[in-house]
């Protein structure tokens, strides 16, 4: 790679690779999640037990980093729809992508307990 | 070396001037404009798919953050989260219209949302022509069979299947 053409644009960049990243995750995920509630086709037993591997603590935490990646990806993707339609979208694209990252930190935290509960109270008691 | 051919074309174009002047009896052939449409031009150009595409991702992205989000409140959040996810529960969900076109909406939404991310993501990534057209191939195929999958699933849906 000749030098000097590496782009590296901070925020800008970054926000990008996550977005990027947590789209292609949730993808994969919607395919499984499509494909595991069709088995309400098959029968209630069928449902209910692929349901319940969703409740175990290693997949229940998955769920966590779930809310984690759509979170992101939804927020950051509205500051992109400001970018673009707003006329002064570009010019505060990294104050937009701090306030994303500040809500999305207080929502994670609100999500913490609501999300991780079932685990929360399997492995240390109700 | 620019010197060179600075003056090899002068020369050129001093010879040719003095062969030929054009005039009002004798004028200079008209040339078409270089993008001029005639009738070899081929119809097929690739119109403004891009640009829909690129306008779909912003207005569906929109209405998936109600969506989706709602969704996640819904499932993972209210009335203990996880623990009360069963048949049950999705039967008492989709006995009502409204749930089952919010999941339907979203359902089609999303998974077109996602196709068309990762086929940016395809074409960004993999360079040679055969993986990147058998690799869409791939994407497009499994998006129309989870999208078919998903939309007979709510629509036949039945609480009394056993």
């Amino acid at each position: 790679m000749p030098a000097g053409t590496l782009y590296r644009g901070r925020e800008g960049m970054w926000s990008w690779v996550a977005h990027r990243v947590t789209g292609v995750l949730i993808f994969f995920f919607l395919f499984v999640h499509v494909l595991d509630t069709a088995l309400v086709r098959v029968s209630p037993e069928t449902y209910d037990e692929t349901v319940a591997i969703y409740k175990t603590p290693l997949v229940n935490l998955m769920e966590y980093g779930l809310v984690a990646a759509v979170l992101f990806h939804a927020l950051n993707g509205l500051r992109v729809v400001a970018v673009d339609f707003w006329s002064k979208g570009a010019k505060y694209q990294k104050q937009m992508l701090w306030t994303v990252m500040t809500i999305w930190g207080v929502l994670m935290a609100g999500a913490f307990y609501p999300v991780l509960r079932h685990t929360l109270h399997t492995l240390f008691g109700s | 070396m620019s010197t060179e051919t600075a003056n090899a074309g002068t020369g050129a174009a001093g010879s040719a001037d003095g062969e030929r002047t054009y005039s009002v009896d004798n004028p200079a052939p008209v040339i078409a404009p270089p993008r001029a449409r005639t009738g070899k031009t081929p119809k097929a150009t690739r119109g403004n798919f891009e640009m829909h595409t690129w306008l779909f991702m912003r207005l569906s992205g929109i209405v998936l953050v109600v969506l989706v989000l709602g969704h996640l409140l819904i499932q993972l959040v209210l009335d203990g989260g996880v623990t009360k996810i069963g048949f049950a529960f999705v039967a008492g969900r989709w006995a009502s219209p409204f749930w089952q076109v919010w999941d339907l909406l979203m359902l089609w939404l999303a998974m077109l949302h996602g196709a068309n991310g990762l086929r940016t993501v395809v074409n960004d990534y993999a360079e040679r022509d055969n993986t990147r057209f058998w690799l869409k191939m791939l994407l497009y195929t499994a998006t129309v069979f989870t999208v078919l999958l998903g939309t007979l699933v709510i629509f036949t849906f039945d609480p009394n299947i056993r």
